[in-house]
């Protein structure tokens, strides 16, 4: 798969990555997660800092082989030990994607209730035709991704790190123009309805009240 | 019908706050204190008593997995590691407790140390779970600033941490020794048993994996009584648990039920029914995609429970039900499912590393119909290869499915086959031509 072609990601390897201060703060929060010894740990944590910082400097996402190496450096690890992290975990990215990283649950719920509808309207606002393509204008990286573990409200789209739920054809097309106005639409079900509870209200838990709630 | 009075889960879909006044409201951190002074053995035998089994689908008993763990303090510590990298198709139950009940995992967490003399605990939450994870992480803060955790927490003198980690997207990691692996900072790959995990776990020390539902259940157990738990279902299967509703019904959503209810009963009181009606309904997948299928005539009768579930050999799983109505086609689905499967199997053992493709290759192939009807039993075959044959049940799991789809839908694979053949007569075609060795030739 493309993820993991050395010769794709080769060619706009950056030569250098430090971690700036907002990551450095949390960073030493991170650590200290860890017993003494057990810094190793820390590798996931660190890679996932290392891709939001890319994230936020740059608008994409990834993690470049520099980014790793000071992964290494940091946590006193071989360098391959990181780079076989970086690759087992799918959501660590190793090569540019777009501002935004649409990712398709294509889970068997999601599937069932139309997930292949909107993967049609993001391919079409995208202008893209497979999984795994970025727009041309960068703004958009469509990924099918397995089961989100938000199957009761299929089909679900991951946009960065907010799900959207319940989506049609129509609340899709929705949300994918709205981000690209630079707007940020509401996480969670897109039809007003009250998380996991069904449609038109709950059938349990109706009948309580707390005295001191809120 | 469960009523509200009985349920555990108070604020599963977010109605009240979720945070600590709106949790205490609720009765979370109401006498843990008090739960926490029975001691070790005490909270060991209520949860004995309780009947709970392992929510995260392996339906093992609570009381028994922690009463495994040394009785003896060593130099090492021991731990415990909270499971929640939910990612069972169908399977969002977790997602709810981290995000609606922070609170009462964390007391859970804090009871449930005690029981196996635990002072660190880690939570792994799936990578993708971003809100959940800071839910669950404003709810660690709260908690350590009212001193209900860290040192001397609910000011039992007994000091207690939790801590996040966070996935990476990684299915198998939901096996608690992949989970180990993957906390200690290697890939997901699940260990080779045994040693138990309760002898060599995390970083080597003794540890107890569990399911977010299993500890977030844990408080109102102790505190209402293993008995009124074990009461509320059939004797020993075990109380109530949150189902997961998905697929073709009008209205899917969770809900918590005592175990033991029908399959129909549920789906009609609490999902809108299925979609079209009950004659609509061509199968249903009862615990998640590792677990066999359910035709309609099983599904009429049939009710949600350990032995029920059992007898007509398929599972509990996590509780995630799975609405297929007439309107797809199933043989598609299972080649969608087992290539779920071949994507997150991890690699490591050859049965489930080639099985899991060769499996979804085959129904690929049969959901054009463009198989012989010998290879039916191939694929039968096939999954007896793999089950058994695999370090971690990833393998099984894939197995299961398609076997279930075997055993209850033969006829369908049967006559997808038999119309493909009609529609593709050409003269002189060998009819043996795929039996030789059809899916290692793909």
């Amino acid at each position: 798969m493309a993820k993991n072609d050395p010769a794709a990601v080769g060619a706009v390897q950056p030569e250098h990555f430090a971690f700036d201060a907002e990551s450095e703060a949390k960073l030493a929060v991170i650590l200290k997660r860890y017993p003494p010894g057990r810094q190793a740990s820390a590798v996931m944590p660190l890679l996932d800092l290392a891709q939001r910082q890319m994230h936020r400097t740059t608008g994409s996402g990834w993690l470049p082989l520099a980014a790793m190496d000071v992964v290494a450096d940091r946590l006193q690890m071989p360098k391959v030990r990181v780079y076989e992290v970086a690759k087992f975990y799918s959501m660590m990215i190793l090569q540019p994607i777009g501002r935004y990283h649409l990712q398709i649950c294509t889970g068997t719920s999601c599937w069932l209730r139309g997930s292949d509808r909107v993967a049609e309207v993001c391919k079409k606002v995208a202008g893209i035709e497979n999984f795994g393509e970025t727009s041309a204008d960068g703004m958009f990286t469509l990924s099918g991704v397995e089961c989100l573990g938000a199957c009761v409200n299929a089909p679900v789209l991951k946009v960065n790190d907010d799900y959207y739920e319940d989506l049609d054809a129509e609340s899709t097309e929705k949300v994918l123009e709205a981000l690209k106005h630079g707007e940020h639409p509401k996480p969670g079900p897109v039809n007003g309805r009250q998380a996991s509870a069904p449609e038109g209200g709950p059938i349990a838990l109706a009948s309580l009240t707390f005295d001191k709630a809120e | 019908m469960l009523s509200d009075q009985d349920r555990m889960f108070t604020n599963l879909y977010g109605l009240h706050d979720p945070f600590l006044a709106g949790a205490r409201a609720r009765g979370d951190w109401d006498g843990t204190a008090a739960v926490m002074a029975r001691g070790q053995e005490a909270i060991i035998a209520e949860m004995k008593v309780s009947g709970l089994r392992g929510r995260g689908g392996a339906l093992f008993p609570t009381g028994i997995k922690w009463a495994i763990m040394p009785k003896v303090d060593t130099p090492i510590p021991n731990y415990l590691v909270i499971n929640a990298d939910e990612g069972e198709p169908g399977t969002c139950k977790d997602r709810d407790i981290l995000r609606h009940e922070p609170h009462k995992l964390l007391e859970g967490a804090l009871i449930s140390s005690v029981a196996i003399r635990a002072h660190v605990c880690y939570v792994y939450i799936r990578g993708e779970f971003h809100a959940e994870a800071e839910a669950v992480q404003r709810a660690i803060d709260e908690a350590y600033a009212a001193g209900l955790i860290g040192k001397n927490a609910c000011g039992t003198g007994w000091d207690f941490d939790v801590y996040i980690h966070r996935g990476g997207g990684a299915y198998v990691c939901g096996e608690q020794t992949a989970l180990l692996e993957s906390i200690e900072g290697k890939k997901g790959m699940p260990r080779q048993r045994p040693p138990s995990s309760a002898t060599v776990g995390l970083y080597g020390c003794p540890t107890r994996v569990n399911n977010v539902e299993t500890v977030a259940a844990v408080p109102v157990i102790m505190k209402r009584g293993g008995a009124w738990f074990a009461g509320l279902s059939a004797p020993k299967e075990g109380g109530s648990k949150i189902f997961c509703i998905s697929g073709h019904v009008n209205k899917p959503c969770n809900v918590e039920e005592a175990l033991g209810i029908s399959l129909r009963e549920l789906i009609e009181t609490y999902a809108g029914g299925v979609r079209g009606g009950w004659d609509n309904l061509q199968a249903v997948i009862p615990g998640g995609v590792s677990v066999p299928v359910l035709p309609k005539h099983v599904c009429d009768t049939v009710t949600l429970d350990f032995d029920a579930l059992k007898e007509v050999k398929a599972s509990l799983g996590t509780g995630a039900i799975i609405v297929i109505d007439k309107s797809v086609d199933l043989i598609d689905t299972f080649a969608r499912i087992e290539h779920f499967f071949m994507f997150e199997s991890c690699g490591q053992c050859t049965p489930c590393r080639e099985g899991t493709g060769w499996m979804m290759r085959i129904l690929k192939r049969m959901t054009e119909g463009r198989a012989e009807p010998e290879e039916i039993d191939l694929l039968d075959s096939v999954t007896r290869q793999i089950k058994g044959y695999t370090i971690c049940s990833l393998g099984d799991a894939a197995a299961q499915a398609a076997g279930g789809l075997v055993r209850n839908f033969r006829p369908l694979i049967e006559e997808r086959i038999a119309q493909y053949k009609a529609g593709h007569r050409e003269p002189g075609a060998t009819s043996g031509r795929a039996a030789a060795n059809p899916v290692a030739a793909e």
